[in-house]
Order: C-alpha cells, then sequence, then structure tokens
C-alpha cells in the first residue's frame, strides 16, 4: 500500500512517558481513602474434602472487617461457558495447593494475614491424582463429579487416511515428546482494587487481559447486574495470557468489596501468581510421520495428553489449539489427532502465548528434523517441498489469505549463511531451524454471540481533539499506539491529536480482550472503519459549509482541499467547527467481525483454530554445547515473521524478539518443579527466566505478505514467533553433538545423559555385540 | 509495633515519616510516601523492579529495612529528572523500545543510570553485566540495548549542546 505518512514507520508508544517516569499508575499503584487490604486463604492440601470452616475467630479480629467463604459467593464461574466449574472460594472441595478456601478484608495486609491464621478449615484429605496419565485411568474419586475418570475433554479428529500415508511414506518414524509445565511470569503480580461506589455500584480495577469477561463474571458471581458494575484496566506490567481470564483474586476482591461496603484491594504475591498460574501445561506428546524419499510429508499423526490442573479454565481451548495448528503450516493431506485435557490436583493451566500450539510444534518440528536426516535431506529444504499454496483451505479447514512462510525461510536461510553452515559446523557447534504460525484472532468469540469482536467509538468537539474510546486492552504489546497510529493516519491528522480512552466498561464499547493475538487485526480494523466514518461526516460538513460538492473535498494532512486548487481551504481546527455547525459534536462508530468464510468447518471442535489470517515464522538457531557439562548455549537466533504487514516496525520487532525470547526460556530452563502437588520453585530465584547473561543476540526480520483483509495488510506479530524458537534450538543441539532431546526443558543433565548414552551405544556396536541402534537420547515422560 | 521516625532525601527533598523499625524501604516509598513508580515484582530480590538509587548505588528496596537508610540520599525513578523533563536514559526505554509493558522500566532505568553515571561509554559487555540483575519479560533486551545505545546519544549530544552554550 502506497501514500501512508505513519503507517509501516516506527512510533513509540504513547504511553511511554508515563512509563519511563513511573507516574503510569497500575493497579497496585492505586490507592483510595478507607481502603482495606484483602487477602486469600489457600488450601494446604491437594486434594480434601472441606466438612467445616469456622471463620468467627477471624471475625472477631480487630481490624478484620470482612471475612468471606464460598456461601458469599456460591456460584461456579469459568471463562468458557462449558467450563463453570470453579468457585471464587471452595465449598465442597480443595482440588490444588493453593485453591482458594477464604478471604479476609482488613484494615492493614498485617491484620489481614493474621486473621487468615485465624481461619479454621476443617479437612479431609484424599487421595491425589498428580500424574495425567494416571488421572484419565481413574476409577473414583474423581476431581470434579461429572468428569469420569478426570478427563475435561477429549477430542479426535481424522482427516485423509494416515495409516494408509504412512504405510506409502519411505521414512516413518514414531517419537514420544514431552514439555514441562511453564508460567507467563509477568512482571506485574496480579492485582485488583475493588471500590464500592456511595450509591451501590463497583468500581474494579485490575490487571486483566480481559475486562469484558471480568466484567460479566463479577456480574454473575456478586449477583449484581452488569450495568452496576464498572471494569477499569489500568497500565497492565505484562500478561502472555496470564491475565485473559478472570483470576481467583479478582471475584475475590469484588465479593470482600461487597460485604464491607468499602474499597478493598488484593495483590498476589509472586508465590501466588505461579500458584494462581494458567500456563502451558504439561505436555505428552506421541507423534508418527512418514516421509518420502523426495521430502514430502505424507501423514502425521499425534496423540497428545495435556495435564490440565484441578479446573477447566481454557483447558478444551488449549487442547483443540493443538491439534487444529498440529498440520496446518505445511500442506500436509493426511493428519490424525487424539487430544486429552485431563484433570489433576494441581493448579488449573490455561492460556500462555502461543496458546496450545507451541508443544506441539516443539514435537513436529523436531519430528521433520530427525525424518529429514533419516532421508539424507536438507531439513530446510524438507520445509520448501510441503509448503501450501495460498491462498487455501486446509484440510482442518483452516482459511489461509496470505503465506509469507516461504519468504520467511529464505531471508532466514540466507542471513544465517544455512547452506555455508548446516553439517559443516565444528564440532561441539550446531545450526537448527524450525517454523511456526499463530492466529490473528479468534475467528469465534468465546461466548458465542453475533455482536462484534470489537466496537470503536470516535467522538470530535470543538476543541478539535479526535477521542477514541476502545475496549482493547494495552497491556505492552502496543494496542494503544497501534489504534491511535490508524485513526491519525485514515483522518490525516498529526498523532498528537488523537487521545485514546481505553477499557474502561463505562465509557468504551465491548472488545473481546487482548488474548489470540486478536487486538491489531479486529481492533485495528474496527478502527480503520470508525475512522473512514468520521472522515466522511467531517468532510460532508465541511461541503456544505463551502458549497461544494462533498466528492470535491479531500483532508491531508490536517489539511482541507478543494479539488483543483493548490492552496488549502481550511485546517483542521476550522474543518471541524464548520462540520460541528451542521450536527453538532461528530461522532462515528467502527467494527469488526470476521467473515462468515474464516469460520471453521462444522466437525466437533471446529470453532478454535479458524482466524481470518495467520502468521509463520522461520527461525535459524546456532549452539554451541559443552560435552563435559552437557550445558547448551545459544549463540544466536534469527527469526523471520510474518505479519502481514509491519504498521509499526518498531514494536513488531518487540514482540518477535520478546517471543524468541520466552521460547528461549522455555527450551532451555523454565520448568515448574512439582513434588506431591506442591511447587518447588514458586520465585523468580528458582524459577529461572533468562536474564540478559542467558539471553543471546536476537535478530528479527519483518516479512510482509499483505494480508488482504488486515487493517493496512497487518496481521498478527505477538505470539508465533515463540513455537518455532524451541524445536529450532532443539535441532541445532541434535547438529551439534548427534543426541535428540525430546524432553523440554534441555537441561544439562539430559544432554550428558544422552550423551553417555551415545557413547556406550556406539562401543557395543563397535564391539560388535548388536544391541538397541541408534543413540535416541531422552524419551518423553522419562522423568 | 512502636514506630520511629526514619529521615531520608527523597529525590531532592528530605522526608520524615514514623515507621515501625521492620518497614521495607520500598513499602516506605510506595506507601507511606507515596512514590509508587518503583515496583514490587516479586519477594526476594531476584526481579529488580524495585531497584532505586542510594547515594548513586542501585539497591533493591524490597529487601532493604528503611531504617538502614537513615539519612541517606534516595533517587527513585520518579526522581531521575526534573518534573516535566526526561533523563536521557529515559529518553531512549521511552523511544527506542525499551519499554514494552513498563512494570521493570523504573528498576533498568535505575541500573542504566547507574551505569552511565560511572561509564559513560560502556562495552556491550558492561552493559549485559550492569543490566543482569534486572528481568524484563517483554523485550528480549534486545530492544532495551538499543535504548541504552540510544541514550548514551542523547548524553552526548546534550552535552556538545551545554558546552556550546
Amino acid at each position: 500500500m502506497a501514500g501512508e505518512t505513519l503507517i509501516g514507520k516506527p512510533m513509540p508508544m504513547t504511553d511511554a512517558r508515563s512509563k519511563v517516569t513511573g507516574l503510569g499508575k497500575y493497579t497496585d499503584d492505586i490507592s483510595v481513602p478507607g481502603m482495606l487490604i484483602g487477602r486469600i486463604l489457600h488450601s494446604p492440601h491437594p486434594h480434601a474434602r472441606i466438612r467445616g470452616i469456622d471463620t468467627s475467630r477471624a471475625e472477631a479480629l480487630e481490624g478484620v472487617k470482612a471475612v468471606c467463604t464460598g456461601k458469599d459467593a456460591p456460584r461456579p464461574y469459568g471463562i468458557l461457558p462449558i467450563g463453570h466449574d470453579e468457585g471464587v472460594f471452595q465449598i465442597d472441595k480443595a482440588r490444588y495447593i493453593g485453591d482458594n478456601i477464604a478471604a479476609v478484608a482488613a484494615t492493614s495486609a498485617e491484620i489481614a494475614e493474621q486473621a487468615l491464621g485465624l481461619i479454621d478449615v476443617d479437612y479431609e484429605v484424599l487421595p491425589a491424582w498428580l500424574d495425567p496419565r494416571e488421572a484419565m485411568l481413574a476409577a473414583d474419586n474423581w476431581i470434579h463429579q461429572g468428569k469420569p475418570n478426570n478427563i475435561e475433554k477429549e477430542y479426535h479428529h481424522h482427516f485423509g487416511n494416515v495409516d494408509e500415508a504412512l504405510a506409502r511414506a519411505d521414512f516413518v518414524r514414531e517419537e514420544s515428546y514431552f514439555a514441562g509445565e511453564v508460567s507467563h511470569a509477568a512482571m506485574e503480580p496480579h492485582s485488583t482494587l475493588a471500590v464500592w461506589d456511595a450509591d451501590g455500584r463497583m468500581t474494579v480495577y485490575s490487571s486483566t487481559q480481559v475486562p469484558y469477561y471480568l466484567h460479566r463474571t463479577l456480574a454473575d458471581v456478586c449477583e449484581m447486574p452488569m450495568s452496576q458494575i464498572r471494569v477499569i484496566k489500568p497500565l497492565v506490567g505484562g500478561g502472555f495470557g496470564g491475565k485473559s481470564e478472570v483470576i481467583p483474586l479478582e471475584i475475590a476482591a469484588g465479593v470482600l468489596a461487597k460485604k464491607a461496603k468499602r474499597p478493598v484491594k488484593i495483590t498476589y504475591t509472586r508465590e501466588e501468581v505461579f500458584y494462581a498460574h494458567r500456563g502451558r501445561p504439561i505436555t505428552y506428546m506421541d507423534i508418527k510421520a512418514g516421509l518420502t524419499r523426495e521430502g514430502k510429508i505424507t501423514g502425521l499423526y499425534a496423540r497428545v495428553v495435556q495435564d490440565g490442573g484441578a479446573y477447566c479454565g481454557y483447558g478444551p481451548v488449549t487442547v483443540l489449539y493443538s491439534g487444529a495448528l498440529l498440520g496446518a503450516i505445511y500442506d500436509i493431506p493426511n493428519v490424525k489427532y487424539d487430544g486429552y485435557r485431563v484433570l489433576t490436583n494441581k493448579p488449573a493451566c490455561g492460556a500462555m502465548r502461543g496458546h496450545g500450539t507451541v508443544n506441539v510444534r516443539f514435537a513436529v518440528e523436531a519430528m521433520l528434523d530427525a525424518l529429514a536426516h533419516d532421508a539424507g535431506l536438507d531439513p530446510l529444504e524438507v520445509r520448501r517441498r510441503n509448503l501450501l499454496k495460498a491462498p487455501c483451505i486446509t484440510v482442518n479447514g483452516l482459511r489461509v489469505t496470505s503465506y509469507g512462510l516461504p519468504e520467511c525461510i529464505e531471508r532466514v536461510a540466507e542471513r544465517s549463511g544455512w547452506n555455508e553452515k548446516k553439517g559443516k559446523m565444528p564440532p561441539g557447534r550446531g545450526i537448527g531451524m524450525a517454523c511456526s504460525h499463530y492466529v490473528s484472532g479468534a475467528a469465534n468469540p468465546i461466548i458465542r454471540s453475533n455482536i462484534p469482536h470489537t466496537t470503536i467509538n470516535l467522538k470530535i468537539d470543538r476543541d478539535a481533539t479526535v477521542t477514541v474510546y476502545s475496549g482493547a486492552a494495552e497491556i505492552g504489546q502496543g494496542s494503544d499506539t497501534m489504534q491511535v497510529q490508524i485513526i491519525a493516519e485514515v483522518l490525516s491528522v498529526d498523532p498528537q491529536r488523537v487521545r485514546l480512552v481505553a477499557a474502561d466498561t463505562d465509557l468504551t464499547p465491548i472488545d473481546l480482550g487482548s488474548y489470540s493475538s486478536r487486538v491489531t487485526f479486529m481492533a485495528g480494523n474496527a478502527c480503520i472503519d470508525a475512522a473512514k466514518n468520521m472522515r466522511a461526516q467531517l468532510l460532508a460538513g465541511v461541503a456544505k459549509k463551502l458549497g461544494v460538492d462533498p466528492a470535491q473535498i479531500d483532508l491531508r494532512n490536517e489539511q482541507i482541499f478543494v479539488a483543483g486548487e493548490a492552496q488549502p481551504r481550511m485546517n483542521f481546527d476550522q474543518a471541524v467547527a464548520a462540520a460541528l455547525e451542521f450536527q453538532g459534536g461528530l461522532v462515528a462508530r467502527g467494527t469488526y467481525a470476521p467473515p462468515e468464510e474464516a469460520r471453521g468447518g462444522k466437525f466437533k471442535g471446529s470453532g478454535v483454530g479458524p482466524s481470518p489470517s495467520y502468521s509463520y515464522s522461520a527461525q535459524v538457531v546456532e549452539v554451541h554445547v559443552d560435552e563435559e557439562t552437557g550445558r547448551v548455549t545459544v549463540d544466536n537466533i534469527i527469526a523471520a515473521h510474518d505479519c502481514g504487514r509491519a504498521l509499526n516496525p518498531l514494536t513488531v520487532e518487540g514482540q518477535i524478539e520478546g517471543s524468541v525470547y520466552m521460547g528461549l526460556g522455555q527450551a532451555l530452563q523454565e520448568e515448574m518443579i512439582w513434588l506431591d502437588g506442591r511447587l518447588m520453585n514458586p520465585s523468580l530465584l528458582e524459577y529461572r527466566i533468562p536474564s540478559t547473561l542467558e539471553t543471546p543476540e536476537i535478530e528479527s526480520i519483518i516479512v510482509e505478505s499483505m494480508d488482504p483483509e488486515g487493517p493496512f495488510g497487518a496481521k498478527e506479530a505477538g505470539e508465533g514467533s515463540l513455537a518455532a524458537t524451541i524445536p529450532a534450538i532443539a535441532n541445532a543441539v541434535f547438529d551439534a553433538v548427534g543426541v535428540r532431546i525430546n524432553t523440554l526443558p534441555i537441561t544439562p543433565e539430559k544432554v550428558l545423559a544422552a550423551l553417555e548414552a551415545k557413547k556406550k551405544s556406539e562401543r557395543v556396536k563397535a564391539s560388535g555385540n548388536g544391541g538397541p541402534a541408534g543413540g535416541n537420547g531422552n524419551r518423553g515422560g522419562s522423568r | 509495633m512502636s514506630k520511629e521516625i526514619v529521615r531520608l532525601k527523597v529525590n531532592g527533598e528530605w522526608r520524615e515519616v514514623a515507621l515501625p523499625l521492620n518497614r521495607l524501604l520500598l513499602d516506605a516509598l510506595r506507601e507511606d510516601l507515596v512514590l509508587t513508580g518503583s515496583k514490587r515484582g516479586c519477594d526476594d530480590a531476584s526481579c529488580g523492579c524495585c531497584a532505586v538509587l542510594v547515594d548513586g548505588v542501585p539497591v533493591l528496596s524490597c529487601v532493604a529495612l528503611a531504617f538502614s537508610y537513615q539519612d541517606c540520599v534516595i533517587v527513585t525513578v520518579e526522581g531521575i529528572a526534573a518534573p516535566g523533563e526526561l533523563d536521557p536514559v529515559q529518553e531512549g526505554y521511552a523511544e527506542a523500545g525499551g519499554a514494552q509493558c513498563g512494570f521493570c522500566t523504573p528498576g533498568f532505568l535505575i541500573a542504566t543510570k547507574a551505569l552511565l553515571d560511572r561509564h559513560p561509554h560502556p562495552t556491550p559487555e558492561q552493559i549485559r553485566n550492569a543490566l543482569s540483575s534486572n528481568l524484563c519479560r517483554c523485550t528480549g533486551y534486545m530492544q532495551i540495548y538499543e535504548s541504552v545505545k540510544l541514550a548514551i546519544e542523547r548524553a552526548e549530544s546534550r552535552a556538545v549542546a551545554a558546552g556550546r552554550s
């Protein structure tokens, strides 16, 4: 697209000054007069019946203003309409260590803490289900009544004929993969402030990615009409999915405030953040795939078991994404998927950056690397030979409108010097590659309705400020800036003139939230629509004032021009004043709903995976492996990401690099360690996200495929690059030292064990004893 | 717990406040002095979001007792520049993508400020080491390095401009 003045140019974030001065307010920074501090009592048992709760001693403590249990708010909730299985405070059973039992609001944090110790809970401890492979075989003692065998959901999809496809492949492999559990670890711990107003309304400030869903859930559980509740999202210190469903403290603060008739703030400790979790689940993956001698993938099978934890959360969506995006990045005619979401007595898992796609992508891309090796083919060449031909519809019904993957592959191959390096690295050094893809928003809303996914309102009045009312939730990704940029572009005004009022349910129309990388595509398109409507109104008023045909009027760079005239007739302020004469305040609306054709197939589970558009990524990673210690060091990562169009290259690069960084952490060092249902590393000292010292040079390359339906051609940039990083690293480790580590994270212990096994098998072979062939390293689940 | 008076020079102003002896410096700043720019990201000195300068040295205020800093000179993110102005370090982070969600930013600004005050022209390795006590979950650090580079450039051009005038 040509002629844009702002689109495609780097623009610092509109809220940058508030962040670098420390003056911007995050939820925990907000205090109001009379505010109480809330604290939550968590279960010390992974699975226990609650026989009784006695709060009388806590209530009697000086300074305690409210104590709440499940009796105060018995309605169950959950992010999915099919998964309302969680009470804000549990009534019958505690289902994980950390489950929410009761809460206190008091005049100080110290008193609230003290009061928690005075709540007497009578537990009958039950045997706990801690391993999903055992939990799914359980004959009784199920975690939820109505969920036999602790299976939350299972899906079975088969497109084409996989058995036949594998039978005619020249190379077939069957491997087991495992991914440990990881958490978002956003730097801002969750915080909620619920303010009970004088008129009986409640205003809730919360660190959320989904103000709309929070609004609905608060109304439901607090038993108040939505009109009596206002949700405001202040600055949010990172989300990554960890704030994309309603988190217990958000409801707990509301329930306490309603009972105390006072403002109540709850902020999680870092330990509570880890237990609230909703991160990426432990995943067991059995993969079968076939390749022809020519490098064509004939078929792909995956059996996936996810350890979902104690509540439904986004679970069914996670396990569906794992299936839907399993093969759809390539042209694979035969794909079969058996996915199981299993309940266990651990904190609920949920959506984390790259939702549902990351672990299976690791498995599939590692499998392709191994198959390419078997076939004696370059793994990069194997990807080239299995590309889709867009536009197209994949075997599972996903509509692909733009497909920059080929260019991503070529760009990283060229930039990395792939051809010169692959297979030619010195001992202990390796190079690896992998690809990934992701949705630009879900084509189907979580709660089925015909309401547009985003509505944007615009207002211009006498001050000639363009005010944007948007429900979209800025969480650090730059969505506020993106909207300002688009509105300013379409209206041909200085971005300084545009003021964004965001994510305040009293003021802003519905946007479904910041999840599934939907905001650029959906809010971006709604902004274009709104700004075009506003522009038409403004120019119609100006035309009337000037007595000219509206078709003869143009607005460029804040100046009004009449066709054929070189000199502008009016500036923007004058144009606004003119238009106001005829209609008073200028208001305009824009909406976005995904087109019908983008909403996917008709089979059970087909609602998850469809998106108006998909992003693509290809990455090349170089590593070196210390064979004495097993330590893997990543030397550099080159990531090419097809984001359709980089509306703001500065923030797009930040998103690509941030995604790669998170993939690096999961690949090498992040894992939640569980012992008897207790998290052994619930702090940032022990759950080690990479610091500057562990993070290599990351080079991002923007590929622009110009999506036909994206705003100015744009699609997602914030998640799709994460998944490729992990298998690219695993494949580079194989290239360096000849062992495949099929379990995440790739720790020095696993690398050493695999090297030992490889040496042993080579010795056995050399001594002619036969023995098992191939040092296949660590098989899935061997922990 | 009984309270005593602690006296701190915060962002150029002497402040006195009655606190219990076990009050953490971070809580004293955030709650008693309502300087909420310094953030609590963890509870154990692992993230760096709470860093402040004490007599020019970065200190993690979430594990520091306020009374240990009696009569000390403290600079928080709110005091890096005069009100309404930005320090080159703040300009760097605001313009080069160093602040995404912004929650770790105050700590990174403090660490960067301390580094550049000592070494106006640090090597990449010095920058990497100086920032290794701060965690950022958003950026992957690349745009943080760009921000530091831009801060150095801005400081230089300001020095040149000051020399001319």
